[in-house]
């Protein structure tokens, strides 16, 4: 995927900047960013949700401009989001749910998918994907979901907010198994914790990319240099100033 | 003749959901009813059914006896295989003290242009007795069909009644749905209304729970969507008459396309220990779930359809 100078406006505020980001195939593209950084955002004009068509840019994906498709369309490309705080469906059950992204739905697979998230499939898969499930079990039947379909790009947006930290291990493996399976795979999340499992980083500020390079080294400048947040919470100047990036 | 009409009615019985083998089963109570002819009768230990032709439908008694217990919910099929027809439904339920019975009733009219299906029912739940009767509806796909379903029940103490009326597959055509449910001391009654339209049909859907005596409990519910230029209205009442009664009425209604739906919650309390609630929310489809859907792939109508479909079987 290559974004090129995306730029996206609600209610008049600036979102999105000038995003410039390449996501190579097969590669787990970390994108790393405070909480209002305009991570989320930038997910959901990847997706093509109806509120976030951006003004100006492209976005090329596996070598079509998929600027003006539907989200339909892109999902039917291989394209899919895991969003942060997923919906919740009255009435459908986790293997209907699993089962509306496959090209192929077979029962193995979803068992394969619950398993992948420490979900048992006995316990879950007649389960309704509704206010009954926790919001960490809404999350893995997500994660579950998008690992099930086999994507070509799967967009995780902060797959680790709202489970424990003890689950932190089952999510990076997830995200390890699902770039083994083909799919490349972009990692939103502010917590530096999460960047190791990513074979590039991104670091993301004000709706801009600021930085990219070897994951180990935009964590550690993340660490340094954002927290506390420089733009957010502005420090005193020093000696002439603070340099922000 | 009647052998060729009982398996089309049966057909028609599959094609609305119903399994037939409980229909062919000596071991089910039964009903089979063409038009206003009764095509098969299945009694059981402890259930009568005794039905009677009459010009234009079936008039039917189905007595429960006190304490019996039904191993297997007793299965009803109501059809009209033309085009076009009338057909008048009038049961009348006796479920004795303490009895347990489940009726599990298929209404089918596959081919109708123009039928009219008329149920008039007079229930009557005795004291710490249980009923639940779910109807399962199919019209067909022309829109052809007009039906008016009215019961008026009564819950003896300690009894409880639920009813869940179905219509989610193929046209609704039109509907007049009204049922009024007394209930007396710690009595329960729930009315649960499914229903899915499209084209121009039409759903009106009256639900009305009194709760009589003390600590009485009340649910009426309803789940409808409609789309195209098919219009609902839901007026579910709940009356707190009694002290420490308590009833709820809960209505969720989809609406898409140029469709209409309105909704109209009634809380009457007449006693100051009582205690009555009311939600209706209507609006279109919760845009989250559908691009989540959307973004696996799906259309927007597909998607759609899978949130109506979910919603309705919850």
């Amino acid at each position: 995927m290559c974004v090129e100078n995306l730029h996206l406006r609600r209610e008049d505020r600036p979102i999105l900047q000038g995003v410039n980001l390449k996501v190579a195939s097969g590669q787990i593209h970390g994108l790393l960013g405070r909480n209002g950084s305009g991570k989320s955002s930038l997910a959901y004009a990847l997706m093509g949700c109806g509120a976030y068509a951006p003004q100006e840019g492209r976005i090329l994906f596996d070598g079509h401009d998929i600027t003006a498709l539907s989200i339909t369309e892109r999902g039917q490309l291989g394209l899919t989001l895991a969003w942060q705080e997923p919906a919740r469906f009255e009435g459908l059950k986790v293997q209907d749910y699993l089962a509306l992204g496959m090209q192929e739905p077979s029962r193995e697979r979803m068992e394969e998918a619950l398993k992948a998230v420490a979900l048992l499939p006995s316990a879950y898969l007649s389960r309704p994907v509704d206010e009954t499930l926790s919001g960490g079990e809404r999350k893995r039947v997500e994660l579950a979901a998008v690992y099930a379909m086999w994507a070509k790009l799967a967009i995780l947006d902060e797959p680790d907010s709202g489970i424990d930290v003890l689950s932190l291990d089952d999510i990076a493996r997830l995200i390890r198994r699902m770039a083994e399976e083909g799919t490349t795979v972009l990692l939103i999340t502010h917590r530096d914790e999460m960047v190791p499992v990513a074979d590039v980083a991104a670091l993301m500020c004000e709706g801009e990319i600021v930085r990219v390079g070897d994951p180990a080294e935009v964590r550690r400048h993340y660490a340094r240099r954002c927290r506390p947040c420089p733009v957010a919470e502005p420090v005193e100047e020093v000696g002439g100033g603070y340099e922000r990036f | 003749m009647v052998t060729s009409d009982f398996e089309a009615i049966l057909k028609a019985y599959e094609r609305s959901g119903g399994d037939p083998n409980f229909l062919r089963s000596p071991k089910v109570a039964s009903l089979v009813i063409s038009g206003n002819r009764v095509l098969g009768t299945n009694q059981v230990p402890g259930v009568q059914i005794v039905p009677e032709e009459i010009e234009h439908g079936v008039r039917v008694r189905v007595i429960v006896e006190p304490e019996a217990r039904l191993d297997v919910p007793a299965h009803l099929c109501f059809g009209v295989i033309p085009a076009e027809g009338v057909q008048e439904i009038l049961p009348e339920f006796e479920i004795g003290e303490g009895a347990r019975a489940e009726f599990i009733a298929h209404c089918t009219f596959p081919n109708a242009v123009k039928v009219k299906h008329l149920m008039e029912a007079r229930i009557h739940v005795g004291k710490n007795a249980t009923m639940k009767y779910s109807e399962t509806h199919y019209h067909g796909e022309t829109g052809g069909v007009e039906v008016i379903p009215k019961a008026e029940v009564t819950v003896d103490e300690g009894g409880r009644y639920t009813s869940e009326f179905a219509l989610t597959t193929g046209r609704v055509g039109k509907l007049a749905f009204d049922y009024v449910v007394d209930v007396a001391a710690r009595g329960t009654a729930e009315l649960v209304v499914k229903a899915y339209g499209y084209g121009d049909d039409a759903i009106t859907v009256k639900e009305t729970i009194r709760l009589n005596e003390e600590y009485a409990r009340g649910l009426a519910k309803s789940r409808i969507a409609v789309r195209d230029e098919a219009t609902s209205e839901v007026m579910g009442s709940t009356e707190g008459n009694a002290p420490f009664a308590r009833g709820h009425v809960d209505c969720i209604e989809i609406v898409r396309d140029q469709a209409v739906a309105s909704a109209i919650p009634v809380v009457r309390v007449r006693d100051d220990r009582a205690h009555v609630t009311h939600e209706a929310a209507i609006g279109t489809v919760n845009k989250k779930e559908l691009e989540t859907l959307m973004a696996r792939g799906l259309d927007e109508e597909t998607a759609v359809d899978v949130i109506i479909r979910g919603m309705l079987a919850a």
